[in-house]
């Protein structure tokens, strides 16, 4: 079947346009505003324990659920702010694993937010007067992502220093001398 | 357009673009050994090409020339050997001039990749990071190790090594005057070598694309006399000058304070001992902001801390939310770490 030539042109320029809307997943966040230019912007915190019934639940869409990107970040800031030294790579260790589905302080993004800003007893710091805002909802969204609430696709790849095997370069360094110091010049190739 | 004409316009143009040959970053000024077998190999392969481009040039003018003479195309038998001879000489001296390019590209290569290991070299670690450079001066004594950024100082005529790796993904160091460039992966440490042999200040940027900013992570290698960079490394050695005033003491505990600077900074000598953002000790004593980015001026500096998003889409340093007078103490405080 031959179809009109302004039909072909037609379902051409639909296609194009189709696989051209593909390209843009989603958008990549760097410029926030900051929460003062927004008054009443911020998460709404509970202000440490306070006596009488649970404060009203707070309501609060993360723009960065679901955003590659933004997880992606926030991984990083996890291993740069050392979460792992307390909660390791999601299994935890002296704080709990992250990556069950067992959550003490509730498993909403905005109360995960929450413990992150405000710090929970036993040891967890408060991050909110050191973070800004986007920079601990990042961090929420992997935390979320560790125990499968993101879309696949948006969840980071594989670790490489989780894999079992032994990479196949690079294994001096983990062999520094037994002197200790600076290999001597000798040693350059 | 006359010929004169022509001639008048085409002089100033070829000036400018000869002028654009020499300067702080460019493989045309060699500054060093390396650079310089690569220059060499470079002329070699651009006058080789020229001239043969020319022959082609000349042998297809002849050809045109030729032709309008005829009428019909030659097809005796002597006019066919002739085009047989002229095929096999064009083939045969493309084929040798090849053969020369791969003989001396492998001399260069064999050249360039020899490290002289005499005199003492000026051994430099380098860490890759987005978007910026890492650079530790090792020292077999521990306490005169140390850590800079974007800026590296060396001393002229001093052969100096660069191990390099990367924090993250693959970048590429290229100072164009010194040396070709080496990429640095992570995981796994790469060698490359440089000497500066005249005074200067030579530009390198990073040369594999490594994301949003790759355009905006450059480094300045200031190549200095002896004298003057055994003086910079002591500077550099002694930790941070203490604030002699109120408003930089106030400043000091701002980056100290709430605002969490100190989450990633180092800055030698007081409680900030964060490792992820570059060492900021003198920073005061560097050129650029940001990986050559911006000059380091108090007002670009002003930006970055509070807007780094405006002047560096994508870098990982987070806008801060200051007020007016914390933010002037603390450039007060900054602009003394010299």
């Amino acid at each position: 079947m031959r179809l009109p030539r302004g039909a072909r042109l037609a379902l051409g320029t639909i296609t194009l346009a189709a696989l051209a809307a593909g390209c843009e997943r989603e958008q990549r966040r760097f410029r926030e505003t900051p929460p003062s230019a927004t008054p009443g912007s911020e998460v709404q915190t509970s202000g440490g324990f306070v006596p009488g019934p649970p404060l009203p639940e707070i309501r609060v869409v993360t723009p960065y659920l679901n955003n590659a990107y933004a997880v992606s970040q926030g991984k990083s800031l996890y291993l740069q702010m050392n979460c792992v030294g307390c909660h390791s790579h999601g299994g935890g260790g002296i704080g709990p694993p992250l990556m069950d589905d067992r959550w003490i302080y509730g498993a909403q993004p905005e109360n995960i937010y929450q413990s992150i800003q405000e710090g929970r007893p036993n040891g967890m710091p408060a991050w909110g007067s050191r973070l800004s805002s986007d920079q601990i909802w990042k961090i929420t969204v992997y935390v979320m992502s560790m125990s499968g609430q993101v879309r696949k696709d948006v969840a980071p790849g594989r670790d490489d220093h989780m894999q079992g095997k032994k990479q196949e370069q690079g294994t001096e360094e983990r062999n520094p001398r037994a002197s200790g110091g600076i290999p001597p010049a000798s040693a350059f190739p | 357009v006359t010929r004169a004409r022509i001639s008048t316009l085409a002089a100033p143009a070829a000036l400018a673009a000869l002028s654009a040959c020499g300067g702080r970053q460019s493989a045309l000024d060699p500054a060093g050994p390396q650079a310089l077998h690569l220059f060499n190999l470079g002329n070699f392969l651009y006058l080789t090409a020229g001239a043969v481009f020319l022959a082609v040039m000349a042998a297809l003018a002849m050809a045109l020339v030729r032709s309008r003479r005829r009428d019909v195309p030659d097809t005796s038998e002597a006019g066919e050997g002739r085009a047989r001879r002229t095929v096999i000489l064009a083939v045969g001296g493309t084929v040798a001039i090849l053969l020369v390019f791969l003989v001396v590209s492998f001399l260069t290569g064999r050249a360039y990749s020899v490290t002289p290991l005499g005199g003492r070299p000026l051994q430099i670690s380098v860490v890759g990071h987005q978007w910026w450079w890492e650079v530790v001066y090792n020292d077999s004594v521990h306490s005169r190790s140390l850590t800079t950024a974007n800026e590296i100082h060396v001393p002229v005529g001093r052969t100096v090594i660069l191990k390099m790796t990367s924090h993250d993904v693959i970048h590429s160091f290229w100072v164009p005057n010194l040396a070709g460039k080496k990429d640095l992966i992570p995981g796994y440490s790469t060698t490359t070598w440089f000497r500066a042999d005249r005074p200067g200040m030579y530009r390198g940027v990073c040369a594999e694309f490594c994301g949003h900013q790759h355009a905006n992570m450059g480094l300045l290698v200031i190549a200095e006399p002896p004298a003057q960079f055994a003086r910079w490394y002591e500077a550099q050695l002694a930790d941070a000058m203490p604030p002699t005033d109120t408003v930089a003491s106030t400043g000091k505990n701002v980056f100290m304070g709430a605002h969490g600077c100190v989450l990633c900074h180092t800055v030698r000598g007081t409680d900030a001992g964060g490792r992820v953002g570059p060492d900021l000790t003198h920073l005061a004593s560097r050129r650029t902001l940001a990986a050559g980015t911006v000059p380091n001026t108090r007002g670009w500096l002003g930006g970055w801390v509070m807007d780094p998003q405006g002047i560096k889409p994508g870098a990982h340093m987070p806008p801060n939310d200051m007020r007016p007078d914390e933010l002037q103490a603390l450039l007060t405080y900054l602009q003394g770490l010299r």
